[in-house]
């Protein structure tokens, strides 16, 4: 049975990597240009944007094409890794890349209103909330592992295509419902992001937890330990940085503008 | 020169930024508690010593419930009540006393509620496995208890005298 386009020599699955390769380098210098080009104009891009937009690229690729994809077939730790680069470290780099910002300075004024039209849509209101983007993000994960879409996943191309394309976006929606880097439309407070935050962090927690006795169907006892650990603490690391990253926005945003402190020495 | 407010110390002045922000100092303290103590007991606990399990079999479903939880809320804690006290100390308003007070109540309550809910109630897992549990039960839950007691004595001797 064809376990996907890392090995096997079907045409699908080389045409597969092809489009994935190229659409991997368009992104890339397409990014490039739009920073150097727009930076004659406005304030010059930060040479880490770069850097976060070619890394959070990179970790979304390899998931999808190359040795370390032909691997996560088999391995289940390597699988979880996987989950882990394109669900939550990509999402998180792509999003402190700013691309929206940098679209909306790199078209041309109709297409950038346009855009910005797009963002502002009910659909985006939507996806973006951060209830919503908690249940597509860890009810798809639950989804995932404890029913037959994994198994499905492996077997057949087109689940395999989207149930990858649906992690990489559910990480993004979630990733720019608490971080607000990119314009945004429909704000919510600090506490009810951090509340949404928590619970659906406890609930990434205990499906790993879960799947180190129920792993998913076809997967040994070894690699589910593994496998969950992985996902257990790698997910920790990664929304460490995001509840920081959080933090240091609440943190500016509440800085004191005048330090008032009336003693009793003064009149 | 009397001070017109009539107190006899300017620490004893409520307009003080410390008492105005008492109870972000209590919340700061006690948040970093929490945090604190899931902090020493997943690195000492279960990764050093490795004396916890990952998972003990004898988990139920609400002990998998409340673990999820208190871990996911332990990180946001930590670095919450962290961030806090760099606001504290950027408005002067950073009452240590206080602070250390809620620290040691938050530690203790969670440690308390770990070692008697968590670890008996839901059997999350135990302290340590192929061994006499009695010394370490209590020990763990003493210590808690003398934690919240110090921690209770700090913040009833910061409290406000309104």
């Amino acid at each position: 049975m064809e376990h996907g386009w890392g090995h096997g020599g079907s045409s699908a699955s080389t045409a597969i990597e092809l489009i994935c390769t190229l659409l991997y380098a368009s992104v890339l210098i397409g990014y490039t240009l739009m920073a150097r080009l727009s930076s004659q104009h406005y304030k010059s891009w930060p040479l880490y944007r770069y850097i976060c937009w070619y890394a959070g690229c990179t970790c979304s690729v390899v998931v999808i094409i190359g040795p370390f994809a032909a691997a996560a077939h088999s391995d289940f730790r390597i699988h979880m890794i996987g989950h882990l680069l394109l669900g939550m470290l990509g999402p998180l780099l792509i999003v402190l890349s700013a691309p929206a910002t940098l679209l909306l300075r790199s078209l041309p004024i109709s297409q950038a209103r346009r855009l910005s039209h797009v963002l502002r849509s009910r659909y985006a209101a939507l996806i973006c909330h951060p209830v919503v983007a908690a249940i597509l993000n860890t009810g798809g994960l639950w989804l995932l592992y404890t029913t037959p879409l994994y198994t499905w996943m492996h077997q057949y191309t087109a689940v395999n295509l989207l149930v990858h394309l649906h992690i990489a976006l559910a990480g993004y929606v979630f990733t720019i419902s608490m971080l607000y880097v990119d314009p945004v439309a429909h704000r919510y407070s600090h506490v009810y992001r951090a509340i949404v935050a928590v619970i659906a962090a406890a609930l990434h927690g205990m499906l790993a937890k879960y799947l180190y006795v129920h792993p998913p169907a076809g997967v040994s006892t070894g690699q589910a330990e593994a496998g969950a650990q992985w996902m257990y603490y790698g997910g920790d690391l990664v929304q460490l940085i995001i509840i920081g990253l959080f933090c240091y926005e609440w943190y500016r945003v509440t800085r004191p503008r005048q330090i008032n402190v009336k003693t009793a020495l003064d009149a | 020169m009397t001070p017109r407010t009539g107190y006899m110390h300017i620490q004893d002045d409520p307009a003080q930024p410390r008492y105005i922000y008492s109870k972000r100092n209590l919340w700061s303290g006690v948040l970093f508690g929490v945090g604190l103590a899931a902090f020493i007991d997943e690195t000492i606990f279960h990764q050093l010593l490795h004396w916890h399990h990952f998972y003990d079999l004898s988990t139920t479903a609400v002990g998998l419930v409340s673990d999820g939880f208190f871990h996911a809320f332990s990180w946001f804690a930590t670095i919450a009540s962290l961030f806090l006290f760099a606001d504290l100390r950027r408005r002067k308003g950073l009452w240590l006393t206080r602070w250390w007070g809620g620290v040691l109540l938050g530690a203790g309550i969670f440690q308390l509620y770990d070692g008697l809910v968590q670890h008996k109630l839901m059997g999350i897992h135990q302290i340590r496995y192929d061994v006499e549990l009695a010394p370490y039960d209590w020990t763990w839950n003493i210590i808690a208890v003398v934690m919240i007691i110090v921690g209770s004595i700090l913040l009833w001797r910061t409290r406000r005298r309104t």
